[in-house]
């Protein structure tokens, strides 16, 4: 490029201005929860309330003791005000009437307009053809769609309390053997007080014949979210798994702490896709949603594949690394993900992948847009043990400035054991030019069509990766966050 | 069909003025050429033309007839000047990464399509509709998937610019040093695909420096812009002129009127 095209905006040419958010409303209904404050009363009351086995309650306990002895992470490239963790409530449902629904036609009608209002539709005339969905409101699903087709197949679908007493052989097995209480800090919490999540399981030799899909939605104030899911694909299976994240506007900060552990077996394969877009706080960053998750993945067995695909565009704070252990042998992990800060956001996210098994391969690409004030950053690990022989890894790492008060940083972390192995790491960081955004409009583009083709230019690469809805769905977010217009 | 008067123009930001007074009329079917010496603000009309922010229009008028009407082209946005004819070829064209030609022409024809209240064209139709267009000025299908000028060659970037011409065929265009940085052969090859554009409804606006394009694109004016006035016009033998004896006798003339 010449120095003519890459002259950058400054604010003043191009301002990226914060449509509101939309998904920012408040369902009112009666519920049920927990007083303020964690203890082991809590936890007790809530694996009560789950009617959990005695080995789920105990597996929550240890993870709680063991909580109490750790200190928050303070590494990430991001700051924020301390998270009282007294001050918070840690189950918050709406209340059942008698036994409960026994079919989604059946659920609170303020809770499926909700999930309407986010373009779920749950009602079986109405709900999403080819995606299973299961719905969380707060702490509990509030269903899950298509449950006759996926038995067919014997895929299992369900909330994690309902595998938890339906499945308890499956979960007793999986269940913190990606990610083990003792992992980290906010991974320790969720294992203590989580509620619920979706769990899922792939028979050998079946192709899911739906994608399958989680919509998560905070509406309480003051509750923290701490969802679990669990995914096992066994040998030779396929599914692909998406979700979807929406809070409401509130002027304080929430806490979303999730743990997502994904095992994949000989020759199976899982592509795991996030639309995330919790409440990211106003422009002045009052509220939004702390986002503090871990989401691992194993290729336990041998020519197995995970696939993680984000799309980050909410949360004032963000702190996630999906990872992928390649244990099995010519396993294959990957990552693309575009992360969209704006305003005060902070994001600190990118992946770890680890080779242990011979011939792995890892491909990471990596899109970060930043405008406003906000800061993005890119971290990521790539570690080769001994074992990997022939071990592979490709990592691209680009960055988007939008203005001049933004920030973009990249830290990637090699380490290789294995003198075989090949690893490459490429990073670039431009900005938006006025002259591509003048080009475009010389063409009798206007503006917002001009940032819009830009940007999707940009994240071309991660967007293909995205299932078809789901990849319609982020170029709008995106154009709905960035809306261009001159100043 | 364009009527500047008196058009006046500086930097934004700054005090120095670029065009003083420059006056120009272009009709229908009309090609004309406008040379001058570095800096005599060439490219600054083109940028104002098309609408650049970083030009500050500080006098004249510029009317542009749409429908039979004069309307002033100054008060146009960049993609409303577009939308009603108006296209600048560049003299360096802008990369797009990632974003494939064939996706940034169709975004470009059907926004003017709309505007112009036409039919817009799907991603299939358009692809046959821009291969029509390719085998037209003898380009190679591979432009419908590269992304926008990205590792171009220079010379493949001024074929690109001609290309959008032909596909969104302008009422007038306004060539920017087209011939900048061409070798003999590109300059034949796009010098060839403008005049397949020519009509007797279109008018084109040809800048450059040297008279060597203007062997392949004849003009049916030609004019001298120097400190931001047109000092000369002529036909198609002032060109030879200036190509024989340089721009200092034209302007030791007007100096010494």
């Amino acid at each position: 490029m010449t120095t003519q095209d890459n002259k950058p905006l400054t604010s003043n040419d191009v301002q990226l201005t914060n449509r509101e958010y939309k998904y920012g409303f408040v369902t009112n209904v009666e519920v049920e929860e927990f007083p303020k404050g964690l203890n082991e009363d809590i936890i007790r009351r809530l694996s009560a309330v789950k009617n959990e086995p005695e080995f789920v309650l105990e597996f929550r306990l240890k993870a709680y003791r063991h909580w109490l002895t750790m200190t928050e992470p303070k590494w990430a490239h991001v700051a924020y005000n301390d998270i009282d963790y007294q001050d918070l409530r840690y189950y918050s449902a709406p209340k059942k009437k008698g036994d409960g629904p026994k079919s989604l036609d059946e659920v609170d009608k303020e809770i499926l307009d909700t999930f309407n209002r986010l373009g779920i539709p749950l009602a079986e005339q109405k709900r999403l053809t080819g995606v299973a969905v299961d719905a969380v409101f707060d702490s509990v699903s509030v269903g899950t769609t298509h449950q006759d087709v996926l038995k067919e197949h014997g895929v299992i679908f369900c909330s994690i309390s309902e595998a938890i007493r339906e499945h308890p052989e499956l979960v007793k097995k999986y269940m913190g053997s990606v990610v083990p209480y003792k992992d980290n800090y906010f991974a320790a919490l969720n294992s203590a007080v989580f509620t619920d999540g979706s769990f899922v399981y792939i028979p050998k030799g079946v192709r899911c014949p739906l994608d399958l899909s989680t919509y998560f939605r905070i509406n309480a104030a003051e509750t923290g979210q701490f969802e679990r899911t669990l995914i096992i694909a066994d040998e030779g299976s396929f599914v692909s798994y998406l979700e979807g994240c929406t809070a409401p506007m509130r002027d304080e900060n929430q806490l979303h702490a999730a743990v997502v552990e994904l095992v994949a077996q000989e020759n199976a394969e899982i592509k795991y896709s996030t639309v995330q877009n919790w409440y990211a706080g106003d422009k002045d960053g009052v509220g939004g949603i702390y986002n503090f998750v871990t989401k691992r993945g194993i290729c336990a067995g041998a020519k197995s594949k995970i696939s993680w695909t984000q799309v980050e565009t909410g949360s004032a704070v963000t702190w996630k690394y999906p990872s992928v252990i390649l244990k099995g042998d010519d396993s294959v992990g990957e990552f693309y993900s575009v992360a969209l800060t704006n305003n005060k956001m902070q994001a600190d996210t990118g992946t770890k992948m680890i080779h242990i098994g011979r011939n792995t391969r890892s491909r990471i690409v990596s899109k970060g847009i930043s405008a406003d004030e906000s800061i993005n950053s890119y971290r990521g690990q790539v570690k080769i043990l001994p074992s990997a022989e022939g071990a592979r890894n490709h990592s691209q790492c680009d960055s988007l400035l939008v203005g001049s008060n933004c920030a973009a940083n990249t830290f990637p972390y090699i380490e290789v054991k294995n003198k075989t192995a090949t690893v490459e790491h490429e990073a670039t960081t431009s900005k938006i030019s006025a002259e591509q955004v003048f080009y475009l409009k010389s063409r009798g583009i206007d503006e917002e069509g001009a940032i819009s083709l830009l940007l999707n230019g940009f994240c071309k690469e991660v967007f293909k990766e995205l299932p078809l809805e789901f990849s319609v769905e982020a170029v709008r977010l995106l154009e709905m966050k960035l809306e261009g217009s001159v100043g | 069909m364009l009527k500047i008067s008196d058009l006046k123009a500086k930097v934004a930001d700054t005090e120095k003025e670029i065009l003083r007074g420059l006056d120009l009329v272009v009709n229908e079917g009309e090609v004309h050429a406008i040379m001058g010496p570095n800096g005599s603000g060439k490219s600054t009309l083109s940028k104002i033309l098309a609408g650049h922010p970083d030009y500050e229009v500080t006098g004249g008028t510029v009317n542009l007839d749409v429908n039979f009407r004069a309307r002033n082209l100054l008060e146009m946005e960049p993609e409303e000047r577009a939308r009603n004819g108006v296209f600048l070829a560049y003299q360096y064209p802008v990369e797009i990464p990632g974003v494939s030609n064939a996706e940034f022409l169709r975004a470009s024809f059907n926004a003017i399509c709309k505007a112009q209240g036409a039919d817009e064209m799907d991603p299939l139709e358009f692809d046959d509709f821009l291969k029509t267009k390719l085998k037209f000025l003898d380009m190679s299908e591979s432009f419908i998937n590269r992304a926008v000028n990205v590792d171009f060659s220079g010379g493949e970037k001024k074929r690109n610019e001609i290309l959008q011409m032909a596909v969104l065929k302008p009422r007038l265009a306004i060539l920017d040093e087209t011939d900048s940085g061409l070798d003999v052969d590109s300059l034949r090859i796009v010098s060839e695909g403008v005049n397949k554009l020519r009509s007797k409804d279109n008018a084109i606006v040809l800048i450059t420096h040297y008279q060597r394009i203007l062997n392949h694109i004849v003009p049916d004016h030609v004019h001298v812009l120097y400190k931001g006035k047109i000092i000369k016009s002529g036909d198609k033998t002032l060109a030879l002129e200036i190509e024989e004896n340089g721009y200092d006798r034209i302007i030791r003339e007007h100096n010494q009127a």
